[in-house]
């Protein structure tokens, strides 16, 4: 028997071949991906998954692909930067930071997702992929699509910045540029998916896609020694990010790899589009979608597909949601890169923000063995902090001139 | 004939109203309500318009003008 079962609904259980389906025909919900975790228990165990490869792909036995990789064979496996300085700084005994920032080859924690997107999409017989996206899954998509030789289209709304614009540009997909507002760009592509035999990762491909987050779970799992963290802190867009974290936590104790799991499964937004954490902070089950507004703009879904699941995925582990505002984010951004020479996108800025707060609320606590999830490279959003970083230091070419300005005395030097 | 599928919220002031009913009537499409979630001050459905394409685009259009929010089932797919 294979590992994976079926797809399966979330909301009426109902079961499904393992194809490009991702709505429930019968009552619309949407179908994730079920595994046969009693055979998967025979074969796996630590030794097994710490003698394969330095890359998220020592995890294939938990993804949902039947061959070998095919696509994206070196995503994942970033570093887990124990966070002495952030740490002292928050006055947190243990804080790691899952450093995806450094992921290969589009430097965001997207190239797992895309990496199994993919791969799954050719053993389906696709030779189109596609998606819908404002930055960090196009860029991964396209990368990946040129280095698979796959026809690739993706979509973008009209009024993107030049730089995440060139970020496609460069690996020559078919980059469509819609007009029309955010909502048009959503419906006719969730149409266009329907009507097209391609592989739209973020649709037709969700169930498959979504699986491959669990494996920041799974590395932070095994790069903390086997054992799982007190608490985990996640940035949220679409929420699937989250949910998956907490899935593949689960899977760990289920397949007998680690203990009973007690982590708290915490989650970040930004002020301007906080959906979810909106709704976790006034005690709903249901989110009210928004217009987002905020420079976090990879986290700017205001009608968040996973928004529910998020929720439960919270509530269930006795976990909290918090946001930030924009300037937080900023300073959430340099306090990651002068404490721990790491330099976020704005989404990273979020979840240090979000982190910052909830030590300062004492929901995480000095004690806590705590784990922050940066996602994204800050080289891809300059824009947010160019303006909050101040100038180079000019001076004339002469020791003297630099003497005086940096008040250097006999043992080296001061700041200017 | 073409079907699609659309996630649809009512706003508190329209909750009570038969607007599904009313534009089964109104254009040529064949309404299926698959999920459900009415409360007091919310309500949310998720529908299938059976139709012509363009008429089942009137349909979305008409349903907006009534002040209703429709979007595709997936959601937000843009991310
Ligand atoms: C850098 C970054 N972090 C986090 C997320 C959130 O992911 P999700 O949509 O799974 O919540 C995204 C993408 O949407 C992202 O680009
Ligand atoms: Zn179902």
């Amino acid at each position: 028997m294979a590992k994976m079962k079926a797809l399966i609904c979330r909301e009426c259980g109902k079961e499904y071949p393992t194809k490009a389906i991702h709505v429930c025909e019968l009552c619309f919900g949407p179908l994730e991906v079920k595994y046969n975790y009693e055979e998967i228990k025979q074969t796996i165990s630590r030794k097994k998954i710490e003698s394969g490869p330095h890359s998220m792909w020592r995890y294939i036995d938990l993804l949902p692909v039947e061959g070998a990789p095919s696509v994206g064979p070196h995503a994942g496996f970033t570093p887990m930067v124990r966070a002495k300085n952030l740490g002292a700084f928050l006055g947190l005994d243990e804080l790691y930071i899952k450093n995806d920032t450094v992921n290969h080859p589009t430097l965001s924690f997207k190239d797992r997702v895309v990496a199994v997107a993919l791969t799954r999409a050719r053993e389906l017989g696709f030779e189109t992929v596609a998606c819908a996206s404002t930055g960090n899954l196009a860029n991964s998509v396209a990368a990946h699509a040129a280095a698979a030789g796959m026809r690739c289209y993706v979509f973008i709304p009209g009024d993107l910045e030049a730089a995440k614009v060139l970020g496609n540009l460069i690996y020559k997909p078919n980059v469509v540029e819609v007009e029309g507002n955010y909502d048009d760009v959503n419906r006719l592509c969730s149409e266009i998916a329907g009507e097209h035999k391609w592989a739209f990762v973020n649709i037709n491909i969700r169930p498959y896609y979504a699986e491959g987050s669990k494996t920041l779970a799974f590395e932070t799992v095994e790069q903390l020694g086997w054992r799982a963290p007190d608490q985990a802190v996640i940035p949220m867009a679409s929420g699937s990010l989250l949910t998956k974290i907490k899935k593949g936590l689960q899977e760990m104790e289920t397949l007998g790899l680690i203990g009973k799991v007690k982590t708290k499964i915490n989650g970040a937004q930004a002020e301007g589009c906080s959906p979810i954490s909106t709704a976790f902070k006034e005690g709903r089950d249901f989110f009210r979608p928004v217009k987002p507004k905020t420079i976090a703009k990879s986290l700017a879904i205001g009608n968040p597909a996973d928004g529910y699941y998020a929720l439960k995925a919270t509530a269930e582990t006795g976990g909290a949601m918090d946001m930030v505002s924009d300037e937080e984010v900023v300073e959430g951004i340099k306090l990651l890169a002068q404490t721990e020479g790491i330099f976020a996108e704005t989404a990273g800025g979020v979840t240090i923000g979000v982190l910052q707060k909830l030590v300062k609320q004492g929901i995480i606590k000095k004690g806590d063995v705590t784990v922050a999830y940066i996602t994204g490279n800050g080289l891809k959003t300059q824009e947010a902090v160019i303006d909050a970083v101040g100038r180079p230091v000019r001076i004339q070419p002469s020791l003297v001139n630099f003497e005086k300005t940096f008040k250097m005395g006999k043992n080296g030097g001061g700041d200017a | 004939m073409p079907s699609l599928r659309f996630h649809i919220r009512f706003p508190e002031q329209k909750i009570k109203e038969p607007i599904i009913y009313q534009i089964g009537h109104e254009y040529k499409v064949v309404t299926n309500v698959r999920r459900a979630d009415v409360r007091e001050t919310t309500g949310w459905m998720d529908v299938e318009l059976t139709g012509e394409t363009g008429e089942i685009e009137r349909a979305v259009e008409g349903l907006r003008k009534k002040g209703v929010l429709v979007d595709p089932i997936e959601l937000n797919v843009v991310e």
